[in-house]
């Protein structure tokens, strides 16, 4: 079982409070939903989680498997098993997509038994389940994808660098109706088992696919709800603010833009 | 949070120059007292038993040289001496056709640096100079058959003293600036190399330059003529060992490309850290040829370089591909020079450079195009990525077009690598400097695709030792 824990995690940046207490597991093969309001810090948490040297935890603990990984650099978080699907894919010229693969894989496995060739052959396999073009693998790291490529490249080096734990941040903004179905397909086929994640999002469309087992909602650092799926649905039918004021918390119109 | 590397750790990556970092104890047939003068110049040409018209050349070069001031400009010169330099330094060994004639510890060093090996397995010919001399040369029996000459300059002058004369000084005249004067006044060794019309070798030719002595200056002198039709690849290299006090390397390049031939020069510059690289290269392209500086500048503790094209026939085409490395200590003042003076002439100039630890970085060049040179196109790019809050880079571009119907692009970019970049690689199980090194060898790539396979190994080699560790 892979086991992400957080605990009253307070995080700032530049001496901003961002997250007030968080507090929130993960089992696998759990699927988990956080969505909330622009600025409510979800992709605070994705990137404190991942190890960004940019922000500062000042309270409280990230375990996974039990053991704090709070001290530890974002290339060993991975190699813990942790992945994070950027929200807004850096790139890099003159590095081709495949060499990075093949090099983070390597980093990753070192003991692997798995051949280059058949690496190579698992990258093209699930290109092509994913719907990309087959010579993305030899572009530039994401140097000229179009946005929907960015978002279904970062899925596919979830997919072949065997991660175990996967925050997705906002992989469903930018995506067409079919790319939505590809990447939603794509994390369906390796649920169960050792693999959960963590699904940041502010639509329900990509939790239809997912069906995510546990919805929870971000408000100002701190999550207010938690439920299931129809919390999901209930909040889309309401709207944040009317949903809120329901809970007793006030939001003004503007925060969410 | 995360930890961020140790100073050590940082320190590490430009200290390991070790595989290039010794000397050999290597006897010496003669060395000249430090110092120059007109003593100095006069008794390098009577070593060499030199015709008095080179010898002539020399003083006069000399004369230039005390007249003419130290740049005002590029990197800072001024800790140079010249009284406390050793111009020549005959090591005893005769310029031999067999590694197995060259005394056994300079052969050691050539082995170390692995030339014997890649002579083997992927050169046509090679070259190899000890401090003043050149100790071996060597040509693939089939391009002497077909005409191919290279030897080094000395023999050069001895055997074909007209073709030298007709072009020596002709393309950078002995007063072109103080340290082609210097040169000309005290050159010894550099390759001479002729390729007969319609012959083309696509397997380089190799020299390589190598410093052992504390103190020397090294002034080799080359001169490359491409006959009509013919096309050559020539490829130099140079290291030496880390010394305290300073070494001067001040060489001359002139390269003639008659019409509709092709010359490749390329060189990977790896001097030790005390070395001051001071070089004036320069090819006269004619009618349709193509002249190419493909000119990597890892090393040293100052170079100024600007390899230049002069377009003199209709169609030519000029491609100038540099890349400098600064670190600690190291300032790159590197760039290009095109000059368009024939109709419908091509160039294009790439810097790619890098800087690191304080080290500095400049790209200076010159773009001219005639008045009569009607339909140019030019095109120059210069990228600079730094590596660190602490390193510097700096763009000199100076364009003279005196003609209306030219086109020309310049694009100029600086990047710093960005925290976000170097999270998104290690977030994948990349540690810091693999991250920053698949950045660097990312950036250098258009230079790296342009090396023969052999040498792009051994630079993205070289590039991965310099970035191990080096974390801003």
């Amino acid at each position: 079982m892979t086991k992400l824990e957080i605990k009253n995690l307070h995080v700032e940046i530049e001496g901003k409070k961002i997250l007030k207490g968080i507090n929130l597991t993960i089992s696998s093969p759990e699927v988990h939903a956080i969505m909330g309001p622009n600025g409510s810090g979800k992709s605070t948490l994705a990137n404190v989680i991942m190890g960004h040297p940019r922000y500062e935890v000042t309270k409280g603990e990230i375990l996974f498997n039990d053991k704090s990984i709070l001290d530890l650099e974002p290339d060993e978080r991975a190699k813990l098993g942790l992945f994070l699907s950027f929200q807004y894919p850096m790139e890099v010229e003159g590095l081709p997509f495949n060499t990075f693969l093949q090099e983070a894989n390597k980093s990753l496995h070192p003991k692997t038994e798995q051949t280059l060739m058949e690496f190579k052959k698992l990258i093209k396999e699930k290109s092509k389940e994913l719907g990309l073009k087959e010579d993305l693998p030899q572009r530039d790291l994401n140097v000229g994808f179009s946005g929907g490529e960015k978002k279904r490249a970062e899925i596919l080096q979830m997919l072949t660098l065997k991660s175990k734990m996967a925050i997705l941040d906002e992989t469903d903004s930018g995506l067409d109706i079919d790319s939505l179905k590809f990447v939603s397909d794509a994390v369906n086929s390796v649920r169960g088992g050792e693999f959960g994640a963590l699904v940041i999002t502010h639509y329900v469309r990509i939790l239809n696919h997912l069906k995510p087992d546990f919805v929870h909602v971000l408000v100002d650092g701190k999550i207010v709800a938690s439920g299931d799926k129809k919390l999901a649905d209930e909040l889309d039918e309401k709207g944040y603010v009317k949903f809120l004021a329901e809970q007793g918390i006030e939001i003004k119109n503007e925060e969410l833009l | 949070m995360p930890k961020t590397l140790t100073k050590q750790e940082k320190a590490a990556a430009i200290t390991d120059y070790s595989k290039y970092d010794f000397s050999v104890d290597a006897a010496y047939d003669l060395i000249l007292e430090k110092g120059l003068s007109e003593k100095t110049v006069a008794a390098i040409s009577k070593i060499k038993n030199e015709p008095k018209w080179m010898l002539d050349l020399r003083l006069k070069a000399f004369k230039a040289f005390k007249k003419m001031a130290m740049p005002k400009w590029g990197a800072d010169l001024s800790k140079i001496n010249f009284d406390d330099i050793i111009y020549y330094m005959k090591p005893k060994a005769t310029d031999s056709k067999s590694w197995d004639d060259v005394p056994e510890e300079i052969k050691n060093t050539f082995e170390r640096l692995g030339i014997p090996e890649a002579e083997r397995e992927f050169l046509a010919g090679v070259g190899a100079q000890f401090d003043s001399e050149v100790v071996y040369h060597n040509l693939r029996k089939e391009l002497e058959e077909k005409g191919i000459i290279f030897l080094s300059m000395d023999e050069g002058l001895k055997q074909f003293p007209e073709i030298v004369k007709k072009y020596f000084t002709k393309i950078i005249p002995h007063n072109d600036n103080k340290f082609a004067a210097l040169n000309t006044a005290v050159w010894s060794g550099g390759s001479f190399v002729y390729v007969p019309k319609n012959v083309q070798s696509d397997i380089p030719l190799q020299a390589y330059f190598r410093i052992n002595a504390e103190r020397i200056g090294q002034f080799e002198r080359t001169l490359i003529v491409a006959e009509p039709g013919s096309k050559i690849h020539y490829i130099e290299g140079c290291t030496a060992p880390v010394y305290t006090a300073d070494s001067l390397h001040s060489a001359v390049v002139e390269v003639v490309a008659l019409p509709n031939s092709k010359v490749r020069y390329t060189t990977i510059q790896n001097w030790s850290s005390n070395v001051y690289n001071l070089v004036t290269k320069r090819a006269f392209a004619y009618e349709n040829a193509t002249v190419e500086w493909v000119d990597g500048n890892l090393g040293s503790k100052v170079t100024m370089k600007y390899p230049a094209v002069y377009m003199l026939g209709q169609g030519a085409k000029a491609e100038i591909l540099s890349i400098a490395l600064a670190g600690k200590g190291q300032s790159q003042d590197a760039g290009a020079k095109a000059v368009h003076l024939a109709p419908n002439t091509t160039s294009n100039i790439t810097s790619k450079s890098i800087s690191k630890e304080g080290g500095r970085s400049s790209y200076r060049g010159i773009l001219q195009i005639a008045k009569n040179a009607k339909n140019c196109k030019a095109n120059v790019v210069c990228d600079a990525l730094l590596i660190d809050d602490k390193s510097r880079s700096d763009t000199y571009p100076t364009i003279k077009v005196d003609n209306p119907t030219a086109s020309l692009t310049h694009e100029a970019t600086v990047g710093k690598i960005g925290e976000d970049q170097l999270f998104y690689l290690m977030s994948r199980g990349l540690t810091e400097s693999q991250a920053l090194t698949l950045i660097v060898l990312g950036f250098i790539q258009p230079f790296v695709k342009s090396l023969p396979m052999e040498y792009a190994a051994e630079l993205n080699r070289l590039i991965e030792l310099e970035m191990e560790g080096s974390i801003g």
